[in-house]
Parts: structure tokens; C-alpha cells; sequence
């Protein structure tokens, strides 16, 4: 009767194979995507997400004939971003088989790209994905901005103005992974998540430090998340989706249970 | 059997291609399926797909900007009544006209407009993203063997606009999003999913497999 809280595994991708980032250094490969992406369909996950983190043009090349692999053998939606920097660059992804396009630093830098890209495809298709950290001092009120090239560069924009301007200009979704909390496995950034969540119309998919199930739960309940996104926890096996989704069902949230 | 899915610049064309591959072999079913934007193959399809993605009125000059598609469309479907399947902004161009952004006409076939979702629950955030179950308004054979209602499979759908049909039985499912939203429309030989089939893993994969056996 109502739409179902989506779990999304994240697969960072360089060259065509899976790696993770913790606080998005130290990189470590875990696993072929392709066989990733057909385990994690048939677990049930409800999307995935691919972030290419490829800087070369050899490297983007391989990242498109995995997406173009990935589309042929699981029948799920696909989530691809990463070095988007213009129309064709969609147009590109879409046809190689994903469904929507994650776009980052291009945004920051021109955030009338997302209307221009959500103009030709539709704001459906468009995900703004935000890297926020914090940047108020202790005892000061919670006050974000949004970094860029992969958590390194600061841009002194503030992350709720940004979401509310993206959407403003059409971007259909957000991908809101705090910058502090990725890869440390304490919980997902829930203050961040909640003001967000808050000040757009759009989903928001909640991402960046997820250590256990309780995490997943709290980004719903306490976040405000449409749908939660975390890559260790699965991809290490330490948990199914499955055991994921019985524990968001058992704590009152709607979740697919079928595929 | 000869399906064409319409190539008119729009949408994720090879995983509806893919999927259509996958579930003509599971049901056993020899086809061509091809991805075409010659209006010469669609006529002599026996079967006709057009997929969507994108804003409406970006998809309507897309459509027509392929050399005497439109027309090969109304020929094979409302003449020849061949079996006839819109995907997400294809099912939406079945409408009179479409209000995203400007006012667009669609191909007429379906009555109605195709308006902005706007969920009674102002919590609810627009588009809608994810898996909704279907509330079967009028039986139909595309749905057939297909476990629906509440404790049913789940359909993904991504949309911010949804098509409003004026005749009701014109309308065979719907899914809640804040109220009842078009999720398949339909009549005679014609058939459209507000939701992805070719990404709705178990339910999309039977609902394409009836399609390709639909005898309208």
C-alpha cells in the first residue's frame, strides 16, 4: 500500500573494478562489479549505485562496458555517477544501461548544468550527489558545507542552500554522504541527514558511516532518509540484505521483502 | 516474432532490450528483438514497444523528429491493432497531452492528461522513487499469474508525473502514493506501465513474458 524504504549497496568503481574508500583514502579492492551486482540483485536490493572514481578516459571506458555488463544480467535500477561533466556524458551512461545519473562536482561548479541535464531527461533521472562535512566549531549551531573531489576540496557553500538551489533547478534526488562519518562505521550523520531531508521535496538517500543494522534504521527514523546506501557492511559480508531488511521491517519500516 | 523497440534518443533502450531477451527465452518464445528508429521494421513488427525516459515534451520531439514514425505508430496500432506495450514516458505520450514544464500533445490514443503527482500527504516527496505495490482496477492479461495488491510484488517506479485517464476503465491498475496513481493503462491492444518493467526484477520479467504472449 505505500512505497517501500529502498536499500541501495554502493559499489565505488575505478577502472572497472569495485574498490572502498575509507574516508575515501586508502582504497582497497573488493571484488569484480559485475558479480557484485548479480549477488547483490538476487539478495534483493532494491537499487545499486556505482560511483566511478576513474580519473583517465581508458579508465571511463571500462567503467561504461561494466555498466553496459551489469544492465544485461540484472534487471534492477542502476545508479551511476562519478566524472560527469556535460549532456553527452548522460546520454552516454543512459544508453550503456543505467537509469539515473549521479552528478557532483559538475553541480558545485555549474548548477545550472542540473537544469540544463534535468531539462533533456527529466528530473527522475537526475541525482545531485552532496558531500557535506561540518564546519561549525563545539557549542556553536550544526552548520555544514559541501566539499568536492571526493571529500578534498572545500568550497565554503553551504550544504542546505546547495540541496534547496539543485532542487531548485531540477535535481530529482540526493545523495547526501557526510564526509566525516564515511567509512567509519559509527552511523550515518543524522543531524546533517534530518535538515536536509527536511528542506527539499525531493528523496534523499542517506550515506557515509554505516556500521550495523541499527544505523540503517536510524537514518529512516531519525534522518528522515527515503532510502539508505552503505557499501562495507555488505560488501564484507558482515551483513545480508536480507538481514537488513528484516531488521528495518521489524522496526516498523515498510521494506520489500520480495523480489 | 518480430519486436521492435522504438530507438527515438530517449530512455535506458538496452536494459528493456535485455530484459525482453531475457524473458522471450524464459517463456520459451523465438524472437527478433531489436532496437530501431526505421519506421520500416516497426511496421513490420508483430510487436511494439516504446520505452521513455526523460522530460515529456524532450520525448514527444524525439519522437517526432524519427522520419515517419508517428505515422507507422498510428498505422500499426490503431489500424492494424497490433499488441502495443509504453514504458514510463512512452506510456505517458499514449495521453492527450502532457503538462510537464509546457503543454505537450501526446498521441491521443488514451484519454486524459499526464499532470504532476501531487500526493495528498504533504510528506511524501516527489518523484516518486522505489517499489509500490499494484491495486488491480480491471483484470487484464498482462497481469496474469502476477501476485498484486498489498502483499504482491513490487514494481519500480520513478516519476514526478503521473497520467490522470477520464474514462475509468481505461485505467487497469493503479499504485498509492498519497492516493491512487495510473500504474497501468490500457484498451484493446494497448498497454502502458507508469512503472519500469525491464527493472522490476520478478514482477517485470512475468509482465513482459505476458506481454509477448498478449492475443488481443
Amino acid at each position: 500500500m505505500t512505497l517501500k524504504v529502498r536499500i541501495i549497496p554502493c559499489l565505488d568503481v575505478a577502472c572497472g573494478r569495485v574498490v572502498k574508500g575509507v574516508n575515501f583514502v586508502d582504497l582497497v579492492d573488493a571484488g569484480d562489479p559485475v558479480q557484485a551486482a548479480i549477488a547483490y540483485d538476487a539478495a534483493g536490493a532494491d537499487e545499486l549505485t556505482f560511483l566511478d572514481i576513474t580519473a583517465t578516459s581508458e579508465g571511463r571506458s571500462a567503467t561504461f562496458d561494466m555498466i553496459a555488463r551489469t544492465a544485461e544480467q540484472c534487471f534492477m535500477p542502476l545508479t551511476v555517477g562519478g566524472g560527469v561533466r556535460e549532456v553527452a556524458d548522460i546520454r552516454k551512461l543512459l544508453l550503456a544501461g543505467a537509469d539515473k545519473v549521479s552528478i557532483n562536482t559538475t553541480a558545485v561548479k555549474n548548477p545550472d548544468f542540473v537544469a540544463e541535464a534535468s531539462d533533456k531527461f527529466g528530473d527522475q533521472c537526475i541525482v545531485v550527489a552532496i558531500d557535506a562535512k561540518k564546519v561549525s566549531s563545539k557549542g556553536e549551531e550544526d552548520r555544514w558545507e559541501i566539499f568536492t573531489h571526493g571529500g578534498r576540496r572545500e568550497t565554503g557553500i553551504d550544504a542546505i542552500e546547495f540541496a534547496q538551489l539543485v532542487v531548485s533547478k531540477g535535481a530529482g534526488e540526493i545523495l547526501l554522504t557526510s564526509m566525516d562519518r564515511d567509512g567509519t562505521q559509527v552511523g550515518y550523520n543524522l543531524p546533517l541527514t534530518r535538515a536536509i531531508a527536511d528542506a527539499v521535496h525531493v528523496p534523499v538517500i542517506a550515506s557515509g558511516g554505516v556500521g550495523n543494522l541499527d544505523h540503517l534504521v536510524e537514518g529512516v527514523t531519525k534522518g528522515g532518509a527515503s532510502a539508505v546506501l552503505a557499501a562495507s557492511i555488505f560488501h564484507f559480508g558482515t551483513y545480508t540484505i536480507g538481514e537488513a531488511k528484516a531488521h528495518m521491517q521489524a522496526a516498523g519500516i515498510p521494506v520489500r521483502m520480495h523480489t | 516474432m518480430q519486436i521492435a523497440i522504438i530507438d527515438y534518443g530517449s530512455g535506458n533502450l538496452r536494459s528493456a532490450q535485455k530484459a525482453f531477451e531475457r524473458a522471450s527465452r524464459e517463456a520459451d518464445i523465438s524472437a527478433d528483438i531489436r532496437l530501431t528508429s526505421d519506421a520500416d521494421w516497426v511496421s513490420k513488427a508483430d510487436r511494439i514497444v516504446l520505452p521513455g525516459v526523460g522530460a515529456y515534451a524532450d520525448c514527444r520531439a524525439g519522437l517526432d523528429a524519427v522520419s515517419g514514425m508517428v505515422e507507422v505508430l498510428e498505422d500499426a496500432v490503431i489500424k492494424q491493432a497490433k499488441p502495443f506495450l509504453g514504458i514510463c514516458v512512452g506510456m505517458q505520450l499514449m495521453a492527450s497531452r502532457g503538462l510537464e514544464k509546457a503543454t505537450t500533445n501526446g498521441l491521443g490514443w488514451i484519454a486524459g492528461d499526464v499532470v504532476q503527482l501531487q500526493p495528498k500527504d504533504k510528506n511524501l516527496k516527489i518523484p516518486q522513487i522505489g517499489w509500490n505495490t499494484l491495486q488491480v482496477q480491471k483484470p487484464h492479461p498482462l497481469l496474469e499469474g502476477i501476485e498484486t495488491g498489498e502483499g504482491g510484488l513490487h514494481a519500480y517506479f520513478v516519476h514526478s508525473y503521473h497520467m490522470e485517464c477520464v474514462n475509468t476503465d481505461e485505467c487497469i491498475a493503479t499504485t498509492n502514493y498519497g492516493g491512487a496513481v495510473t500504474a497501468i493503462t490500457g484498451r484493446d491492444n494497448m498497454v502502458g506501465t507508469q512503472f519500469h518493467p525491464e527493472k522490476s526484477q520478478r514482477l517485470g520479467l512475468a509482465l513482459i513474458s505476458n506481454f509477448l504472449k498478449w492475443a488481443p
